[in-house]
């Protein structure tokens, strides 16, 4: 794992962000920093632009205006080797694990360490069958097809995908939709784990206010176009309605209680000025 | 990127073999370090010290290869010791540790490699081959009772289904059938004046021309391109009917998908083919006519009394045949689309196996109809 060379500096930048679509404008001079060894959660109404976002930094989506900065470099002005230099450093895990799917799981695995270093077959091998390992799946996962997986066990393969480089940046696109709730916190105590061991820096989108309360440091909304960035605290207290109506509505509520205890404290902070 | 090079130093001191780990050990410096650590010649019965103080970084990769290395010396009887790891390095160890000692995957490699295997190879696709003609057979059978049991009912058949099945599989796919039979027409006549003119028969032209587009070219060009155009649509239509579901949400409303999919298809097809074949023979006559005219120099009145030579069984025979093609294709294409299941990616691969199967079909039935009729003769 590399230290950043500046610890305070951020390893996602993004300025000015304009997004529009015909006439549509999703996102209009949006500002967001990320910070070594993170993870934040990005939220938002649904079509409010969190993919579009994800897909802007990762470089699949070129802004109307603006520039995202990561580890200090412009992905909108560099060079296509830069380009691959940065992309060796991050990965990114689609909503469906997007495996490719005439390879098998170890295959997909050994993709990018084909593409990016000249290795005896044994050892890329052995590396796709301990990242199958490391992501929780059983033994001969890496033999299947991504048609012969579940779900949750597809999100997992593309998660080891992700990581087969050692990344120091992980993008997860709302990684635990369409799992059960017993497979959603497994994968949110997953990522915490590999975050932990791995010191990855996690930038993900979600609808799950269960993994925003469970794993997220930090939490950014998209709201009015632009995006709004706080501890859980600071956005349990914001007054913006959508901001407000999202964290203390029912299911706000009921994943803040089984997270942290303290919801009647907060409702009556709440109910106190009616 | 790599500053410090991975290096990896042995040396012995009061009884221990001590192996020192140095510098990047990173995923991009691993293939370096596993060509190395494979080299070693690994003791036996010994103890051995990983020292890994002056391991400056450390990735998966890196950690998998000294665990990996942990693990074959205590393989061989070693008593290991890895020491002065650096404690922001520990969870990473773990991390991999936890994930165990897992066997790579097999490579799934083609079994016919062997001459046993290439024998079971060819078994394998022939009871295959046997299993799906079968079950192509059950599918037609289906399709006759679900037709048989529509006779009862026929006002359930919905003729806006067929006339848009015709509209697709006819209207629009007749500029491609005209112009490939006219260029057909046009290519036999011309070539079949050239041989002719040898023997100095080249007033047959119009005959060899007629007959063979009537008989055999223009029923039979009509059907393989509809079978690539229309065939391949039906599959892919239906197959995607299946990954999003929606057959089996037409199942759980009532309504049955060879009803209301295939028998418009069907009947469509079953209609429109012989039409398109008419219209084919037409444009290959007037194709080679045009030929005989500018070649030859063969004039209308000419070119209709040498026409009126060829025996009528020759165009009646082509427009026969032209519905049991159309049955073929239509039944081969909705049933490779009932065989999609789940990804996506079968829909192409099936879609393809079924224009080459239409085909195929096509051109065995076209066959079996020349022995029966030349056993006729006519």
């Amino acid at each position: 794992m590399s230290m950043p060379d500046h610890p305070d500096e951020p390893i996602i930048r993004v300025r000015g962000l304009v997004n529009r679509f015909g006439t549509e404008t999703v996102h209009d001079g949006l500002d967001l920093d990320v910070f070594h060894g993170e993870v934040l959660g990005v939220v938002g109404a649904s079509g409010s632009g969190k993919s579009v976002l994800l897909r802007t930094i990762i470089g699949l989506n070129r802004p109307v205006a603006g520039s995202v900065e990561v580890f200090g470099n412009n992905i909108m002005t560099m060079s296509d080797t830069d380009h691959r230099e940065i992309e060796k450093r991050w990965g990114v895990l689609f909503q469906d694990g997007a495996l490719f799917s005439s390879l098998t799981v170890a295959e997909n695995i050994e993709v990018p360490l084909k593409e990016y270093y000249e290795m005896p077959l044994r050892l890329m091998d052995e590396i796709a069958a301990f990242k199958v390992g490391i992501v929780g799946l059983p033994e001969g996962t890496g033999e299947k097809y991504p048609s012969q997986l579940s779900g949750g066990m597809r999100k997992r393969s593309g998660l080891a995908r992700a990581l087969a480089l050692d990344p120091e940046i992980v993008f997860l696109d709302e990684p635990t939709a369409g799992l059960d709730p017993i497979a959603a916190s497994e994968f949110d105590i997953l990522i915490k784990d590999l975050r932990g061991s791995l010191g990855l820096t996690v930038f993900m989108v979600t609808h799950d206010l269960d993994t925003l309360f469970a794993i997220c440091d930090r939490v950014a909304v998209l709201v009015d176009r632009k995006i709004r960035v706080g501890t859980l605290e600071e956005m349990l207290q914001d007054e913006h309605p959508w901001i407000h109506s999202y964290f203390h509505g029912p299911r706000g509520r009921a994943a803040l209680l089984s997270e942290t205890g303290h919801v009647a404290k907060d409702e009556t902070r709440v109910a106190a000025p009616i | 990127m790599a500053s410090v090079t991975a290096t990896l130093v042995e040396s012995e001191e009061s009884g221990w073999l001590i192996l020192a780990a140095a510098g990047e050990w990173l995923v991009e410096t691993a293939a370096d370090l596993d060509r190395r650590l494979r080299a070693l010649a690994l003791p036996q019965g010994r103890r051995v010290m990983l020292d890994l103080e002056r391991i400056d970084r450390l990735d998966t990769a890196g950690a998998w290869l000294l665990l990996r290395t942990e693990h074959d010396l205590t393989a061989r009887g070693n008593t290991v010791e890895m020491r002065n790891l650096r404690p922001n390095f520990e969870p990473l160890i773990d991390q991999v540790r936890t994930a165990g000692f897992v066997a790579p995957a097999r490579h799934p490699r083609p079994a016919h490699h062997t001459i046993a295997g290439f024998i079971a190879h060819i078994g394998e696709i022939s009871l295959g081959l046997i299993a799906r003609a079968y079950s192509i057979l059950g599918f037609f059978g289906v399709v006759c009772a679900t037709a048989l049991r529509l006779t009862r009912h026929p006002r359930r058949l919905s003729v806006t289904a067929i006339v848009a099945q015709m509209e697709q599989t006819g209207v629009n796919a007749l500029p491609i059938v005209s112009l490939l039979t006219f260029l057909i027409g046009v290519v036999i006549a011309y070539q079949g004046a050239d041989y002719l003119r040898f023997y100095g028969l080249e007033s047959y032209t119009v005959q060899l021309t007629g007959a063979s587009i009537l008989r055999e070219l223009g029923v039979l060009l009509t059907a393989i391109i509809l079978a690539g155009r229309s065939g391949s649509a039906f599959t892919a239509q239906i197959g995607t009917m299946r990954v999003n579901e929606e057959i089996d949400a037409m199942r759980t409303i009532g309504l049955d998908p060879v009803e209301v999919l295939v028998l418009p298809r069907l009947f469509g097809l079953v209609l429109t083919l012989p039409m398109l074949t008419l219209c084919a023979n037409f444009m290959g006559v007037f194709g080679g006519g045009l030929m005989a005219w500018g070649v030859l120099g063969i004039g209308i009145p000419e070119f209709l009394t040498h026409l009126s030579t060829i025996a009528p069984w020759s165009f009646w025979i082509g427009l026969i045949k032209s519905p049991f093609f159309a049955v073929i294709i239509a039944l081969i294409g909705c049933y490779e689309g009932f065989q999609v299941g789940g990804s996506a990616e079968s829909v192409g691969r099936l879609t393809t196996l079924s224009v080459v199967e239409a085909i195929f079909l096509v051109i065995v039935t076209d066959a079996g109809f020349s022995i029966f009729f030349s056993s006729l003769q006519i």
